[in-house]
């Protein structure tokens, strides 16, 4: 089956949905079909707590936020870039305050913002600690008021279609009834999110399996810093749930086993609302050298929230005390929550460029799965949710103009049926031995050893050798489910694929940079190397694993200089 | 722990045991990715957040609609009955269509009415923490169907907007910043609105958020009885 459309976008979280409002803003006449494997408010960003960073008041500045988002990044983002997005932000605030979400305010009616990690001022705006959530059910509900944008929930992206260099649609199934659906578009928006699934402890929904970064990988295009995963410093022990960094820029502690506030030793100036490689590290370290507490789900730190007292916590923190009270039988107002550092944030992804465009004309991503790149090594927490509305925005108003300005180009009855043989024929048709789920289990458990915040050269290569090893089991697993109606087992099953594939990317990119910038640390090369290593990785997809190469960083005023806090 | 799980492949419906090694501090949900990952990897049911704030997993767990995700398997007896959620179409074992539920949370407008928003240069719109007080409860609705699984009234009409489309309508109106409620009152005014509800409370008791769509909906008949008498004097 064939739908056409103007313009296609994939993901519906935050920056999907807003590409498509912008996209239906900028002309009535457009068609665009936004396109989910969940029903777009299931996505994951409803998960982002703490908040959104903006430049709204006069005790801050534009160069205040670049500069704290270019030092939080370990001087690896794009100046230029940066320099767009912070002037972006206020506007996408203000937006969302006009457009209905439930922003937090002052005694006045103002909105409110609050301290987050490694910015210099008050600039996190909030909704309570439900920010993510409200903020995608604002934009669902701006969304539906368009009449030209349509919805097709539940539809699995399975491929894309390309032709000299330019993008003519994209393959998916229909969840409900398992047929193959081609969406022929004259432009494609990726905003599918990250890949933090391929971690076993993780603050990921499950659905977060970087589908749409390993298409556009496997159709040649390039990744960007691949081996940048950020790690959150409070994932609740023992899910990995996120305990919001706004815990910390409330006033909340981060305590070991001696009692000790450890981050004095750490950053002795920001404490506890240090950026996240940094606290994550000195948790870990903590850890380590046996200060961590013990529990039957291993070692954990203590997240105390206690000395802010019941009507601070239920006001900024409903949502933490609810879901510590239901997952770990805790009321953090009565005791620390335990805690340890979780896969948080995929930093790297799909290579654009400051207008959101890919190599391939017509071709777009934003978000997540996009790597523009305004986090570099280290992404500031309250940029990410900003950066999907920001670059959301540019990624819509971009297809827009250049679906206005050029034609459909058609995706033959013959190119959907080998993608239909792909899929049901040597995908879901195939008999053999092995269980995706366990390959699935031995991956997050790879990369939950020997890709974390911790890194060295023999353990990276233990990684790398296992993930080959789980993608040639990979050819032979069998699906046991056959029927073609809501077939989750050939959705999860294509889904540890694609895991697969960018692991690989993880893991490589993570050994060939021999030097510790950001969230990436090699125990082996503690120090940053601004001669060698002040570039991005590039990861292109060959048959036998990634080529790599590398493109400079773009500075413009900040020259890299020590990273203190 | 014994988890029987009502099933349906899309022709038949039928009952299915699994016998899962349960221990302290396990969800419903991780059971069933158990039973999917080891025993039976042709069960399908929705999950994603398992935090409580995506609303996929809703289903009846042992007669109640709950969701498996915020569901710890030590409250729960022996054996632990799980099934797809009441008044709505099955598609495949616990997995239910929501397309018309979706459809009818539309229906009610659920955005802000204003004539005065330029797209291109917003502005900041005041709101006190008093009138956000007003209808921020109503706003933490994830949609995840288990107030229109007991409602009485959804199950005899199907054209009923149902408590979660009307707890949108009245976030909507109550919220400082919307500036006309008459096309959402006269949407939930009509025959599929406000007045179809038995006032069962049901929706109230299931809800995982607490939001109590019954009072929603009182709230709503208030705003439409003050609308018709207004339209009867043309006011």
């Amino acid at each position: 089956m064939k739908q056409e459309y103007d313009v296609v976008v994939v993901g519906a979280g935050l920056a999907g949905m807003r590409a498509a409002i912008s996209a239906a803003q900028k002309s009535k006449d457009l068609s665009i079909a936004i396109i989910a494997k969940t029903y777009p408010i299931r996505c994951h960003s409803v998960c982002a707590e703490g908040g959104t960073a903006a430049v709204l008041r006069d005790d801050d500045s534009y160069d205040l936020h670049a500069w704290d988002t270019i030092k939080g990044s370990d001087f690896l983002a794009d100046q230029d870039a940066v320099e767009f997005f912070v002037r972006e932000c206020p506007k996408e605030i203000l937006r969302l305050d006009n457009w209905g979400c439930p922003w937090s305010r002052l005694k006045d009616g103002r909105i409110a913002q609050r301290a987050f990690g490694g910015h210099s001022v008050n600039r996190t705006v909030f909704a309570a600690d439900r920010t993510g959530f409200h903020e995608v059910h604002t934009l669902y509900e701006k969304m539906v008021s368009y009449d030209n944008v349509e919805i097709f929930p539940e539809h699995f992206l399975t491929n894309l279609f390309i032709e000299d260099n330019k993008v003519k649609g994209v393959a998916t199934i229909n969840l409900k009834n398992g047929e193959l659906v081609a969406f022929e578009s004259k432009a494609v928006i990726l905003a599918t999110g990250g890949a933090g699934r391929l971690y076993g402890f993780t603050t990921y929904s499950h659905q977060v399996t970087g589908d749409g970064i390993a298409i556009a990988y496997r159709n040649g295009l390039p990744l960007k810093d691949m081996e940048f995963f950020q790690f959150h410093p409070t994932g609740l022990v023992p899910s990995g749930i996120l305990m919001t960094e706004a815990c910390r820029g409330e006033g909340g502690y981060l305590i070991n086993k001696e009692g000790e506030r450890f981050m004095k030793r750490y950053a002795p100036e920001k404490m506890e609302i240090a950026p996240r490689d940094i606290v994550s590290r000195a948790m870990w370290r903590e850890i380590i050298e046996g200060r961590g507490f013990e529990s039957e789900f291993g070692p954990y730190i203590a997240l105390d929230l206690t000395h802010l007292g019941e009507e601070k916590i239920n006001e900024r923190l409903p949502l933490i005390r609810d879901a510590a009270k239901k997952f770990v039988g805790i009321d953090p107002v009565e005791e620390p929550i335990p805690v340890r550092p979780v896969a948080h944030y995929t930093m790297g992804g799909i290579h654009t460029n400051i207008k959101t465009e890919t190599p391939v004309a017509g071709l777009y991503a934003a978000g997540e799965c996009a790597c523009v790149s305004i986090h570099g090594a280290n992404r500031l927490g309250s940029n990410s949710t900003i950066e999907c509305l920001v670059f959301g925005n540019v990624a819509g108003n971009m297809a827009a103009e250049y679906a206005l300005r050029n034609g459909r180009m058609k995706i033959t009855s013959e190119e959907i049926a080998i993608e239909e043989k792909r899929i049901y024929d040597s995908i879901l048709g195939k008999s053999g031995d092995e269980n995706p789920y366990q390959i699935k289990k031995e991956l997050n458990e790879t990369m939950d050893k020997n890709v974390w915040i911790f890194r060295t050269e023999s353990e990276l290569k233990d990684a790398v050798a296992k993930i080959k090893e789980l993608k040639e089991r990979y050819k032979d697993v069998e699906i046991n489910d056959t029927r073609k109606g809501f077939n989750t087992d050939l959705l999860s099953t294509m889904e540890i694929g694609y895991m697969l594939d960018l692991a690989e990317v993880v893991a490589i990119a993570a050994l060939k940079r021999t030097e510790s910038r950001g969230a990436h640390y090699r125990l082996d090369y503690p120090k940053r190397d601004d001669v060698n290593w002040l570039k991005h990785s590039m990861a292109y997809y060959t048959p036998d694993g990634p080529r790599f190469e590398y493109i400079p960083v773009t500075i413009t005023k900040w020259q890299p200089v020590e990273r203190k806090y | 722990m014994e988890f029987r799980i009502r099933r349906f492949d899309g022709e038949n419906s039928f009952w299915q045991s699994y016998e899962v090694p349960t221990k302290k501090g396990m969800t419903v949900l991780e059971c069933l990715y158990y039973i999917r990952d080891n025993l039976d990897s042709t069960l399908s049911f929705r999950a994603s957040c398992r935090m409580g704030i995506c609303g996929s997993c809703a289903v009846k767990i042992n007669g109640k609609p709950k969701l498996a995700c915020e569901t710890q398997v030590s409250e729960l007896k022996n054996p632990i009955v799980v099934e797809p959620l009441d008044n709505f179409k099955v598609l495949k074992d616990l997995v239910v269509d929501f397309e018309g539920f979706f459809a009818k949370h539309k229906m009610v407008k659920p955005f802000i009415v204003r004539d005065d928003i330029d797209y291109n240069s917003p502005v900041e719109l005041i709101q006190t923490p008093k009138e956000l007080a007003k209808y921020y409860n109503y706003s933490l609705c994830i949609k995840c169907g288990a107030c229109v699984s007991v409602c009485p009234a959804a199950a005899t009409s199907e054209d009923y907007l149902g408590p979660a489309a009307l707890v949108a309508a009245y976030r909507f109106c109550a919220d400082s910043r919307d500036k006309d409620c008459k096309d959402r009152i006269e949407i939930i005014s009509s025959e599929r609105g406000v007045w179809r509800c038995h006032s069962a409370m049901a929706c109230s008791e299931v809800c995982p958020k607490k939001i109590e769509p019954a009072k929603a909906v009182q709230l709503l008949r208030r705003k439409a009885i003050i609308h018709s008498i207004k339209k009867l004097f043309r006011w």
